[in-house]
C-alpha cells in the first residue's frame, strides 16, 4: 500500500486536532470495539430503559455526558490519584456527575425523571464508564480521554437506540410516540387502516434480550468477530 | 405474611435479572462455569443482605428531610436526599471492602474461592439497584432486610441456572456470530419467559 501523506516531523505537542489516531479513538467503539456488543459492558441500563425511544434518548445523552466528563476529570487527576484508592475516587467522581444529571432531570424534565426512576442512579454502576476510566483515562491525556469517552458513549447510544427502535416499533407500533404503523394503515389483517395489534413480548424485558441477541448476531456476522 | 410475600415476589416475580436487567454485566461475564457462578452468587446475597438495611438506616437517620432531628431540633429543615447516590455507593464500596477483609481473616478457604469476585461486586448494578428501589418504594427496616436478602437469592438462582445451561451449551453447534454473548442473550430471554410464569403467585 502506498501512502500519499508525508510523515510530518515528530512533534508531540502539535498533533493535529483531528489526527488519524484520534479519529480512530472515536470510531473504534462504534462498531469494531463496541462497548455493549463486543466488550459486554453496560448491559444493565442498556436494556431496562429501551421500551421507548424517548427515554432511551435521554438515557444516551445522560451517559455520554457522564462518560465524557468523568473521563476528563479522572484524566486531569490521573497523576494525583494514589493507585490503592482509585476505585473509590472514580466512583466519587461518577456519582457526583450522576447526581448532577439527576438533579437537572428532576428540575427540568420531571416526567422523564419519574419514568427513568432508578436507572439514572444506576449510571453510576454502568461498567462502561468505570471501564473507560480504568482502561483509558488513567493513562492518557485529557483531550484524548474526552474523545475516547465520546466514542464509547456513542457506541453505547446507537446500540440502545437500535434496540429501542425495534421494541417500540413492534411493541407499540410507534416511533418516538408517533404511531407509525397505525398511520400507514398496517394492521394484523393487512393494509386496512385499523389499530396495530401490539406485540406484547417486545414490551416485556424478554423482548429486549431477543432484540439485543439478534443485533449482536447481525453485527458479528458483518465484522466477522467470533467468541470462543 | 407480608414479609414472606415480599420475599417471594422479589425472588421470582420481580427477579433482579429477568425483570430489571440488574447485574447483567457480571451475570453474563461470570456465568461460564457453575462453580464460579455459585461463589459470586453467594457473595452477592451476602453483600445485598448487609447493604440494603444499612442504606435504609442511612436514609432514615441522615439523608431524609428532617432526618437529622435526632441531632438537634434546628436541623429539621435540612434535606440531604440529593446526596443519596454518593452515600449509597460509598456504603456499598466500603462494605464490600469490609466484607473482603472479614472473610480473608475468618475463612481463607471461602476467600480463596470468592477472592476476585468480591471487588467486582462494588460495581454490580444489582446492589446499588436494590438500595435505590428500597428508597423509592419506601420500605421499612424489616422489609428492606427481607428485600435485600431475597433479591440476592433471586440473582443467585438466575446466575446458577444460566451457568448450568452454558456448561451444556459447549456441546451444541451454535452459528459463529451467535457464539458467546449472542446465544447467551437469547437464552436469558427464554429464561425470562419461564420466570414470567411465576407472575401472580402469592401466599
Amino acid at each position: 500500500m502506498s501512502t500519499e501523506t508525508v510523515d510530518k516531523p515528530v512533534k508531540k505537542e502539535s498533533e493535529a486536532f483531528f489526527s488519524k489516531r484520534r479519529k480512530k479513538i472515536v470510531t473504534d467503539p462504534l462498531n469494531d470495539d463496541n462497548p455493549i456488543t463486543i466488550q459486554v459492558l453496560g448491559i444493565c441500563s442498556a436494556l431496562a430503559v429501551t421500551t421507548q425511544m424517548k427515554p432511551t434518548m435521554v438515557m444516551s445523552i445522560a451517559v455520554i455526558f457522564v462518560i465524557v466528563f468523568s473521563n476528563l476529570i479522572i484524566s486531569l487527576l490521573r497523576k494525583l490519584i494514589p493507585n490503592r484508592v482509585r476505585i473509590i475516587v472514580q466512583l466519587a467522581v461518577i456519582a457526583t456527575l450522576v447526581t448532577l444529571v439527576n438533579e437537572v432531570l428532576q428540575a427540568f424534565a420531571y416526567d422523564m425523571y419519574k419514568e427513568l426512576s432508578v436507572f439514572v442512579g444506576l449510571i453510576i454502576t454502568n461498567c462502561i464508564i468505570m471501564g473507560r476510566l480504568e482502561a483509558f483515562a488513567l493513562a492518557n491525556k485529557p483531550y484524548d480521554s474526552i474523545l475516547d469517552g465520546l466514542g464509547s458513549g456513542l457506541g453505547y447510544a446507537w446500540i440502545i437506540l437500535a434496540v429501542a427502535f425495534f421494541r417500540e416499533l413492534f411493541g407499540s407500533g410507534a416511533i418516538f410516540g408517533f404511531e407509525v404503523l397505525k398511520a400507514i394503515g398496517f394492521s394484523a389483517d393487512g393494509w386496512v387502516g385499523m389499530d396495530y395489534q401490539a406485540n406484547g413480548i417486545m414490551v416485556t424485558p424478554v423482548g429486549a434480550f431477543f432484540i439485543l441477541g439478534l443485533i449482536i448476531w447481525v453485527q458479528r456476522n458483518k465484522t466477522g468477530y467470533v467468541e470462543n | 405474611m407480608d414479609l414472606i410475600n415480599l420475599g417471594i415476589k422479589s425472588i421470582f416475580i420481580e427477579n433482579m435479572v429477568f425483570a430489571y436487567f440488574l447485574g447483567m454485566c457480571s451475570f453474563l461475564a461470570v456465568s461460564k462455569k457453575v462453580s464460579t457462578a455459585f461463589g459470586l452468587g453467594l457473595a452477592v446475597i451476602f453483600v445485598l443482605t448487609i447493604t440494603v438495611p444499612t442504606n435504609w438506616l442511612l436514609g432514615e437517620f441522615i439523608l431524609r428531610e428532617g432526618a437529622l432531628t435526632w441531632l438537634s431540633k434546628d436541623l429539621a429543615s435540612i434535606d440531604l436526599s440529593f446526596l443519596s447516590f454518593i452515600m449509597y455507593i460509598a456504603v456499598i464500596a466500603s462494605m464490600v471492602q469490609l466484607v473482603e477483609m472479614v472473610i480473608e481473616k475468618t475463612s481463607p478457604a471461602l476467600y480463596g474461592s470468592l477472592g476476585i469476585f468480591l471487588p467486582l461486586i462494588a460495581v454490580n448494578c444489582a446492589i446499588l439497584g436494590s438500595s435505590l428501589f428500597m428508597d423509592q418504594r419506601e420500605y421499612n427496616l424489616a422489609e428492606s432486610a427481607v428485600y435485600g436478602f431475597s433479591s440476592g437469592i433471586g440473582w443467585f438462582l438466575a446466575i446458577i441456572a444460566l451457568a448450568a445451561i452454558r456448561e451444556r451449551l459447549k456441546y451444541s453447534n451454535v452459528p459463529d456470530g451467535l457464539k458467546g454473548l449472542g446465544i447467551t442473550m437469547l437464552i436469558t430471554g427464554l429464561m425470562g419467559i419461564a420466570f414470567m410464569s411465576f407472575m401472580g403467585i402469592s401466599i
